[in-house]
């Protein structure tokens, strides 16, 4: 399509196996042990990575892609839904916050299903939610594959397949070789990229419309909707918009892509740091890359497919090598999803349930060729997905967080809060929302006009309190206070 | 790997760490509710009566932009004033 455009991209790409492979030193050198290491970077990270990570590993293909194609075909509205995410910059750290940083480490935990496993001393939790994790986490994997597979197809005019097949090998080789390491740090270097392209395209898009002012006096000619909060069709209700707080913003506590990452960081001044970085951070993307979308509708009309209004507008307003880099932005933020999503399925395979009840004794030696053999076929289990792959990218991704933040949200919260939780109430709760939701999701969509993920997400929590207290005293006394 | 032998009760860092929770609910109170204010406080006015400010919609500018800078600001100031650091170390904590 455009040689300077894949120029940049290309050097992207470069640039990341470069990091990956230096980081994959680490693994090697560390003297944590390997599971600490592979799986969470020792428990070091500092502030400006641990920030950026979370936004990074949080911010998928929907917020860069998928996000501001609705927003620009619902208007002004789908960014007020959006920026429901700014809550997840600082709730999610502060909520699961010390309290899990002090657990995670008198329990040694390196996933978030090792720290249930130990809370709740149950085989049932364990594995119920190993299951859940591989599940879920794998259709949102093959949604992103899809994302930036469809990106580089755009970007490069290659087929498809070829472009899946580029994506996945950049993937697959730098989580295989450098572990969460080098995902948190590629992962930083995307999440830097991502600010800096938003930033220029928000501006050369502002510029190209000829001002706020105009754009938003050329959105209220086309259709008044577009300004209001209640979308294009009149039909973004406030119990709607509203509901995506649990979604996409509270309810993130539970994402086990994200509570690993909470805790991983090296003290509490790096999870200070974090707060503060993230909040800004997180907002800043959030808002930007929604108007973007909004502020392209007088620049590009009639776009059709929602996906390409990102990539078309960069190239419409920037000159094309510059669009070629901050086109890696999106790509940039596809890529730190999946490589964190392959790791924590991969985690919930080897960690989970291979050392907890396939051998428990296995060596080193062995839990390391398991874990990077594991990682290697999910990889490809999710390029034959991604190959032909259903068409409704966001959907499938929501899908998935919200069946995760149904399962895990309470066993979490009351695991840390709750000194009288116990396996019953946990299992209890899991079971109760993952079978609402999907339940809910495929048979009534969005009950009283909220998001299929809320009623779940209440159901859940009534069962894992009725179920703790009708158990008292069947298990040991509280674990700790 | 059993927690049998960890001291699990009343680790003097949890009421830090309880009370720093609370801080992140009661922050994602106000940002709900000056969001949700904002939005269809103004917001719900006809189209044609809207007020601008920077260009924007005011009810989008209140909501989303200067709603985005308030929180920005809270976390901030609540992190440096209402926020401990702890030590996250074991052995540092029982020797001390």
């Amino acid at each position: 399509m455009n040689t300077s455009v894949i120029v940049s991209l290309a050097a992207f790409l470069v640039l990341i196996f470069a990091i990956g492979i230096w980081s994959s030193r680490n693994v090697n050198r560390k003297g944590s042990g390997f599971l600490q290491e592979y799986f969470l970077g020792s428990r070091e990270l500092g502030g400006f990575i641990l920030a950026m990570t979370m936004i990074a590993t949080y911010g998928s293909a929907s917020s860069f892609i998928g996000g501001p194609g609705v927003a620009y075909t619902e208007g002004l509205g789908w960014v007020l839904l959006a920026m429901a995410q700014v809550a997840t910059g600082y709730f999610v750290l502060m909520v699961l916050g010390k309290k899990f940083a002090i657990m995670a480490r008198k329990y040694n935990a390196v996933t978030l299903v090792d720290f249930l496993k130990h809370r709740y001393n149950s085989k049932a939790v364990v594995l119920f939610s190993a299951f859940s994790i591989i599940i879920f986490l794998f259709s949102a994997m093959a949604a992103q594959w899809v994302g930036g597979a469809r990106l580089i197809e755009s970007l490069t005019g290659l087929t498809y397949t070829s472009a899946l097949f580029i994506f996945a090998v950049a993937v697959l080789i730098y989580v295989i070789l450098g572990g969460f390491r080098a995902v948190v740090v590629t992962d930083t270097v995307q999440g830097v990229v991502m600010v800096f392209g938003t930033l220029v395209i928000l501006i050369g898009t502002i510029i190209a419309g000829g001002g706020i002012t105009n754009i938003m006096n050329d959105l209220m000619a086309e259709n008044p909707n577009l300004v209001t909060p209640f979308g294009a069709e009149g039909n973004l209700t406030p119990a709607y918009v509203s509901s995506f707080w649990i979604l996409v913003g509270v309810g993130v506590v539970a994402l086990p892509q994200v509570t690993v990452r909470a805790m991983s960081y090296r003290n509490s001044q790096a999870m200070h740091r974090a707060l503060i970085v993230g909040t800004i951070v997180v907002g800043f993307i959030m808002l930007g890359m929604h108007l973007i979308g909004v502020f392209a509708r007088p620049i590009l009309p009639g776009v059709e497919t929602g996906d390409h209004v990102m990539p078309m507008i960069a190239m419409e307003v920037l000159p094309a090598w510059v669009a070629g880099i901050v086109l890696a932005a999106p790509l940039a933020a596809i890529m730190s999803t999946v490589d964190s999503l392959l790791l924590i399925v991969s985690s919930a395979v080897v960690r989970d349930v291979y050392m907890n009840y396939i051998k428990p004794d296995a060596t080193v030696k062995r839990v390391k060729q398991v874990s990077f053999g594991v990682t290697a076929v999910l990889g490809v289990l999710v390029f034959a997905l991604a190959l032909s792959p259903p068409d409704l990218l966001i959907w499938l991704n929501l899908f998935a967080f919200g069946g995760l933040e149904a399962a895990f949200i309470w066993p979490v919260i009351f695991g840390l809060y709750w000194n009288r939780a116990n396996k019953y109430g946990a299992i209890l709760s899991m079971a109760a929302g993952v079978l609402s939701y999907v339940v809910i999701h495929q048979f009534y969509p969005d009950p009283f006009g909220m998001h299929s993920v809320v009623l779940p997400v209440v159901l859940s929590f009534v069962c894992f309190v009725v179920g703790s207290l009708l158990t008292q005293g069947r298990t040991d006394a509280a674990l700790h206070t | 790997m059993e927690n049998n032998g960890i001291d699990l009760h009343s680790d003097p860092r949890y009421r830090i760490a309880n009370r720093e929770a609370v801080i992140g609910v009661v922050l994602v109170i106000i940002n709900f509710v000056w969001w949700y204010g904002f939005a269809y406080g103004l917001g719900s006015a006809p189209p044609e009566e809207y007020t601008f400010v920077f260009g924007l919609p005011a009810w989008f500018f209140w909501s989303c932009v200067a709603g985005f800078l308030l929180m920005v600001i809270l976390v901030t100031a609540v992190v440096k004033f209402a926020f401990t650091d702890v030590s996250f170390d074991e052995e540092e904590e029982e020797s001390r």
